[in-house]
């Protein structure tokens, strides 16, 4: 967890008129800019061209399936907490063509040759964000065998951070020791503050490229004020955050808990439908689907986003092994908190709650994990539950 | 594959609209295409040239509502090898199956001046209640390229990639945002199977339920929701009544809001 500022690191001074510049050296470097941005009813990320494009003066609400947007007394830019998508679309995305190949007088002429991915630079990436990038990093390239579209999309990427002033109701980074400031895992980290008709950019340089781009940015050194003006929002931040979860005896109490009758309970509600899945930054499950056309000539093999909470996922010779809703949901959550951390030794979840809007029941993962917690399985009933 | 003889293809149309069929000839550019890998032997909507039985597939639309085409699509599936039923009519009884929620006589002696004319069954019944089928194309129209990929994958000996999960996969995937959370549209999705590319949900509508039933429906918590966002029970029942009332787990749940 980070709710202060790297003491010992320079912290420099953006002035928001002067923002525009970091959009012009970004792209004049080649990359593509992804970051926030309006679209239908929400804070989405897609590629931007410019600041202009920037949620100015928005703000969410979000509760158990519920999310709103509201509008700032201020400019802020980045005045609102996580959205609805996360970045992982860019880096492994939900339709992925593997190959294609074609059948010739010789025989199949295989075309894995795609076009090399955008560099990106990802504007907005929140601490949680960051940490489920780690995760996905672990998944895709830490192992034995790199992904390497993942490796591709992922080597050149730059990352500028924002630290979060604002916290939505479903966050619980705290408790999942990532969040609500960047510790690192960024190349620059923008910390907002608007002070009356003050605006500016408290900057802490993670990278030497970093280094570089700010160097082409107006910039100048931090002030002990200005230092102080961003520690207090972060620790505010870090406060306003109410969802808490006891992670210490978490995977011991879960793994525990496989004949629990919450599980039964909790799928009378669940609907199966995937979301929380789709929306999680480190849900990492794909399918591989075969395509023909019709004369067999072409063929196409495609990687495609799967969820745990669908029936063919876990369909062995025959049947499925999770066929009950309860099977499924326990999957998720046990995989999340408790064997995430056997396969990479760290939760698989970064606490960014967006499982908690997105879910159509407004089902509440910390609500799930509390009870269990404070409701757990003697060891003498589990058989018998 | 080349030496392999062309498979005959029939399309027989049931109680229904045609439209289904249509996504056939609706394949414009792929038509020639399905033409060249298939003969096309019995599509009266296409050709009147009819070759008989019988036939390596047969595409069956709509929905049994007469002791005639009762008989007759056993006659179908005896001359079938493989039966694929194609569109809700066929598949959960079709927008026509709302008469079997009340009783057919009080319609019959309203819409016909001689009712004693016409010979009807009380309730409009999916095929698979009378025969086997192979496979289902859900859809109120069925989605084209759903059809291609059936029939490319019959040709090609492969799996058919037709997912029976919820819509809501296929929405998120596509980056939509859900319009039920963020705007509080009473939508299907978490229940409806995937497949029309969650079209409504794309264009700021709630589902419909066009595909019908995914493949584990909780539709009872679905309506719980669906209360929480202000919707009367009168509202609920006629969302789960359109074009597949007879889908087992939506005429379950709307009768249950029924009573
Ligand atoms: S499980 Fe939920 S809160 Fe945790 S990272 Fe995934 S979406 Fe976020
Ligand atoms: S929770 Fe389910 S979908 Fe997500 S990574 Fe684990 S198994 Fe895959
Ligand atoms: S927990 Fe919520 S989002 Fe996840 S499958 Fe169940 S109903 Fe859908
Ligand atoms: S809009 Fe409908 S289909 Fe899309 S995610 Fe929301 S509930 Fe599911």
């Amino acid at each position: 967890m980070n709710s202060n500022l790297n003491a010992n690191k320079d912290l420099h001074i953006v002035r928001r008129e002067d923002l525009p510049q970091l959009f012009n050296i970004l792209i004049k470097d080649g990359h593509q800019i992804v970051g926030p941005t309006l679209r239908d009813g929400a804070i989405v990320l897609d590629v931007l061209e410019g600041v202009a494009e920037l949620p100015l003066g928005w703000t969410d609400e979000q509760d158990k399936a519920r999310y709103r947007l509201v509008k700032r007394k201020d400019e802020a830019l980045f005045g609102y907490s996580c959205g609805p998508q996360t970045w992982k679309k860019f880096l492994f995305p939900p339709d992925h063509i593997l190959f294609k190949a074609d059948k010739t007088r010789h025989g199949w002429r295989i075309d894995a040759g795609e076009n090399a991915p955008p560099k990106f630079a990802f504007l907005g990436m929140r601490a949680c964000d960051i940490h489920a990038l780690t995760e996905l990093d672990k998944v895709f390239i830490a192992g034995e065998y790199q992904d390497s579209a993942y490796l591709e999309r992922r080597e050149n990427i730059f990352i500028i951070s924002i630290n979060c002033s604002v916290v939505g109701n479903n966050c619980f980074c705290t408790s999942m020791g990532s969040g609500p400031g960047a510790a690192s895992g960024y190349d620059l980290a923008l910390t907002e503050i608007i002070d009356g008709d003050l605006h500016y950019y408290l900057i802490e340089v993670g990278s030497e490229k970093g280094e570089e781009v700010l160097g082409e940015i107006k910039h100048r050194t931090a002030s002990q004020e200005e230092i102080r003006k961003g520690n207090e929002l972060l620790t505010a931040a870090a406060q306003a955050i109410s969802l808490k979860v006891d992670t210490e005896k978490l995977p011991k109490i879960l793994k525990k808990s496989v004949e629990h009758p919450r599980w039964k309970e909790i799928a009378s509600r669940c609907l199966t439908c995937g979301n929380c899945t789709m929306v999680c930054p480190t849900c990492f499950c794909s399918t591989v689907q075969d395509y023909t056309d019709l004369r067999g000539s072409q063929a196409s093999r495609l990687r495609k986003w799967d969820s745990c909470f669908n029936i063919e996922y876990s369909y062995i010779h025959g049947g499925s092994v999770r066929y009950s809703s309860e099977a499924r949901y326990r999957q998720w959550m046990m995989h999340k908190f408790a064997s995430w951390i056997d396969q990479f030794g760290s939760f698989g979840c970064v606490g960014c709650g967006r499982c908690i809007t997105w879910c159509p029941a407004g089902i509440d993962v910390t609500e799930e994990l509390r009870f269990f917690c404070q409701n757990p399985l003697l060891d003498t009933t589990a058989k018998s539950a | 594959m080349a030496a392999r003889k062309k498979p005959k293809l029939a399309v027989w149309k049931f109680a229904s609209c045609d439209g289904c069929q249509l996504s056939l000839l609706d394949c414009e550019d792929e038509l020639l295409e399905v033409a060249g890998v298939i003969e096309i032997a019995n599509f009266p909507e296409a050709s009147r040239a009819v070759k008989r039985g019988p036939y390596d597939i047969s595409l069956v639309e709509g929905s049994i509502t007469t002791p005639h085409d009762a008989m007759r699509i056993q006659k179908v599936r005896r001359m079938s090898k493989l039966l694929i039923t194609i569109g809700a009519c066929a598949t959960g009884g079709g927008i026509q199956a709302l008469r079997n929620f009340k009783d057919i006589k009080d319609f019959v002696s309203i819409v016909y001046a001689r009712p004693d004319y016409i010979e009807t069954l009380t309730k409009s019944t999916p095929i698979d209640d009378h025969v086997f089928v192979d496979c289902e194309l859900r859809g109120c129209p069925i989605n084209k390229y759903q059809l291609l990929e059936v029939i490319s994958a019959l040709l090609n000996d492969r799996k058919p990639n037709i997912p029976k999960y919820s819509v809501c996969m296929e929405c998120k995937q596509k980056g939509n945002v859900c319009v039920m959370v963020s705007k509080g549209i009473p939508c299907l999705g978490p229940v409806t199977q995937v497949g029309c590319d969650a079209l409504c949900p794309s264009y700021q509508r709630g589902c419909f339920g066009c595909f019908g039933p995914m493949e584990t429906p909780n539709t009872i918590s679905m309506s719980e929701r669906f209360g929480e966002l202000g919707i009367k029970a009168d509202d609920i029942i006629r969302t789960y009544r359109t074009y597949n009332s007879y889908s087992e787990s939506f005429r379950r749940e709307s009768e249950a809001y029924e009573r």
